[in-house]
């Protein structure tokens, strides 16, 4: 018997978190496929210009934003290509006091339709799957924002602006629950008006093979141009944090639990929003 | 339990071959068996090598005359390029059927069965996770006839292990393996003057460096592992990494609609590009390894380390062209193992078992149907 063979077999480490890759200081994409370079190259030029002078973000509350640990931002969405998320990921840049990276979640079709795959995968969007918030959030303690209402928000027609759907079936306070990470909620007024959706057209949508094929001021009859935003004023309010800690053991199966708990925290998002619309004089200058 | 006299199905892959030759300097592993269908391709001291195809019955006979306490199975065709359809499919599901059936039985010495499986088995579609770990489902079921296969493999494993709980079965799932000797779809790939990809899309691969193919299965051949194992090295690189780690540009010469069309154009070209390739070209994959760290494997390269170790292999590729390498020579190999005229310094391996070994393993070989192999 040699003396390797001789030595028991090492004692397992029950925490994974002991077990991720170390960081290879030459590499510019992270795992989950962030660039560094583009994700850079697009914050220093359009999200720069959007956030400080084409929106003029103004921002709330950041302070309950964590400085570490994981934790799961929950927003409302709206607006035809909504600019939301990037706005919130530069708020927490601008304004924190430790600026933190924030990993988007996407839908899954983001993966599979070309370019935007790659695009929306470099500057930080990661595919909604449970596992991947799971990670993010309890494993690598970082970031993660989702819009429970999903396409459900972004689809929805200017007139029903601000008027919050559905908030899934209470998934994602069940993933924050599991990772032991507080939620964030976070309301945020202008996308909707940064570019209303006039009228849904199924045709197209089928034709294309997107999500929604939306009829905007600007789309599609300008073409390219229809991507351009409105100029209007953004708001964004960050609310205190909701613990999940309390949330344990038997209490995840409880669907209903989670479901109340994922419906009060929508109605403190709808009532934010609508103290935000209520003190603003003009959705173009604020 | 540390493995002691060992079977090696498949000796003659490159993955059989390197795992064989890291056993034989253990001293501590008695005999080593390598059975194939073809001439081993690695240079091989002390391992017996024995001819046979994938009868269950013969190689029941192996493993009980030699007394195996170790089977590791490597024999899973993982690349479709390399093996018709059918031959694949032969080798994958009924072979394993067999080679598992040789282990198992009531009064059978094996202790241990190690199997090579691969990360193909998670396949790679839009709703994956971004990390596989060992308890997911594939969400969709198999597309092609790789997976289908290696996913039918693995319920035999499965099934097998539930039957036999005094059998340790470990599962080692690989991803995509790279590095200087290896010849896959995707060193080919990587090997041409450009990468060529799909229009808009930049999937995310994750590798492992061929010293961790063996490194692995030796770490399961010495240490306890039950169950399913990922082994890919850390880090997951996106494609254009991988092309500008090798120095070479991207080319999305592949349309995002009809892929498999002009994947089929190609082949004109001589680029041979198998459909679980196309898949994993568009989806990508990555896996959670840290289960394997956890039951304390420690890899040797990272993702990145092994595309640089094949960069630096394609950049020498042009000069070492030509040489042969080893070609395994029967006559040759006989001689120097059991001929008297041979100094027993020279003797291949034999040296260093004792008599009583010796004589074991001679009437190991005897009782194999036709006695000692002959041409």
């Amino acid at each position: 018997m040699s003396a390797r063979a001789a030595l028991p077999a090492p004692a397992p480490s029950d925490d994974p978190r002991h077990h991720l890759p170390a960081i290879e200081p030459d590499r510019r994409i992270s795992d989950w496929g962030r660039s560094e370079r583009i994700e850079g190259l697009v914050d220093r030029t359009l999200v720069e210009f959007l956030y400080h002078y084409w929106f003029r973000c103004e921002v709330e509350g950041i302070e309950h934003v964590p400085p570490t640990g994981g934790a799961l931002l929950v927003a409302n969405h709206g607006g035809a290509l909504p600019p939301d998320a990037s706005m919130i990921a530069k708020a927490i840049k601008e304004e924190h006091s430790r600026p933190r990276p924030l990993h988007l979640t996407v839908e899954h079709f983001f993966k599979g339709y070309p370019f935007l795959s790659m695009f929306v995968t470099k500057i930080g969007g990661v595919p909604a799957h449970p596992a991947n918030v799971h990670r993010l959030l309890h494993d690598e303690q970082q970031l993660v924002l989702v819009f429970p209402e999903g396409a459900k928000g972004t689809e929805k027609l200017f007139k029903d602006r601000y008027k919050l759907r559905r908030f899934g079936r209470g998934g994602f306070v069940e993933a924050a629950a599991r990772a032991g990470v507080p939620i964030v909620p976070v309301a945020v007024v202008g996308a909707e008006e940064a570019m209303p959706t006039i009228a849904q057209v199924g045709l197209l949508k089928r034709l294309t093979g997107l999500i929604y094929f939306p009829i905007t001021p600007l789309f599609p009859h300008l073409g390219l141009l229809g991507a351009a935003y409105l100029p209007a004023k953004f708001r964004i309010r960050f609310l205190p944090p909701v613990r999940t800690d309390r949330l344990a053991g038997e209490a995840l199966d409880d669907r209903g639990l989670l479901q109340e708990i994922a419906d009060e925290i929508r109605g403190r998002i709808q009532d934010e929003v609508l103290d935000i619309i209520g003190d603003r004089r003009s959705v173009w200058l604020g | 339990m540390s493995a002691r006299r060992v079977l090696i199905t498949g000796v003659s892959t490159y993955w059989g071959g390197r795992l064989a030759q890291a056993l034989e300097r253990d001293r501590s592993v008695e005999a080593i068996i390598g059975v194939s269908p073809d001439d081993p391709t690695c240079e091989l001291d002390r391992t017996e090598f024995v001819r046979v195809g994938t009868q269950h019955a013969l190689l029941r006979r192996i493993v009980r005359a030699a007394e195996i306490d170790t089977v590791v199975d490597t024999r899973l065709i993982v690349d479709s390029v390399t093996a018709p359809p059918r031959a694949a499919h032969e080798n994958n599901v009924i072979g394993t059927m067999n080679v598992l059936a040789a282990c198992g039985g009531a009064d059978s010495p094996v202790r241990k069965v190690i199997v090579k499986s691969s990360a193909h088995y998670y396949g790679s579609e839009r709703d994956d996770p971004a990390f596989f770990t060992e308890e997911m489902e594939r969400p969709h079921p198999p597309r092609t006839a790789l997976e289908k296969d290696v996913v039918e493999a693995e319920r035999a494993v499965e099934a097998f292990a539930t039957r036999n709980p005094g059998i340790t079965v470990t599962v080692l799932r690989f991803a995509n393996a790279l590095g200087p000797d290896l010849r896959t779809s995707h060193t080919a790939l990587l090997g041409l003057p450009a990468v060529p990809s799909i229009l808009g899309f930049d999937p995310r691969y994750q590798f492992i460096h061929e010293d961790d193919l063996h490194g692995a299965l030796e770490h399961a051949a010495r240490h306890t592992l039950p169950g399913v194992y990922n082994a890919a090295g850390d880090g997951v690189l996106a494609l254009s990494e991988v092309a500008s780690l090798l120095g070479k540009p991207l080319a999305p010469v592949l349309p995002p609609w009809g892929t498999g069309l002009a994947a089929g154009a190609m082949r004109a070209l001589r680029v041979r590009i198998p459909p679980e390739m196309l898949q994993q070209l568009r989806y990508g994959r990555g896996i959670d390894n840290r289960r394997l760290k956890a039951a304390g494997y420690v890899f040797r390269a990272t993702s990145r380390e092994a595309v640089l170790a094949l960069a630096r292999h394609l950049r020498t590729r042009a000069i070492t062209d030509g040489d042969p390498g080893y070609r395994y020579e029967r006559e040759v190999e006989e001689f120097l193992r059991w001929s008297p005229s041979v100094r027993e310094s020279d003797r291949l391996g034999l040296e260093r078992l004792s008599p009583e070994q010796l004589s074991e393993l001679a009437r190991a070989l005897d009782s194999l149907p036709g006695g000692r192999p002959e041409r």
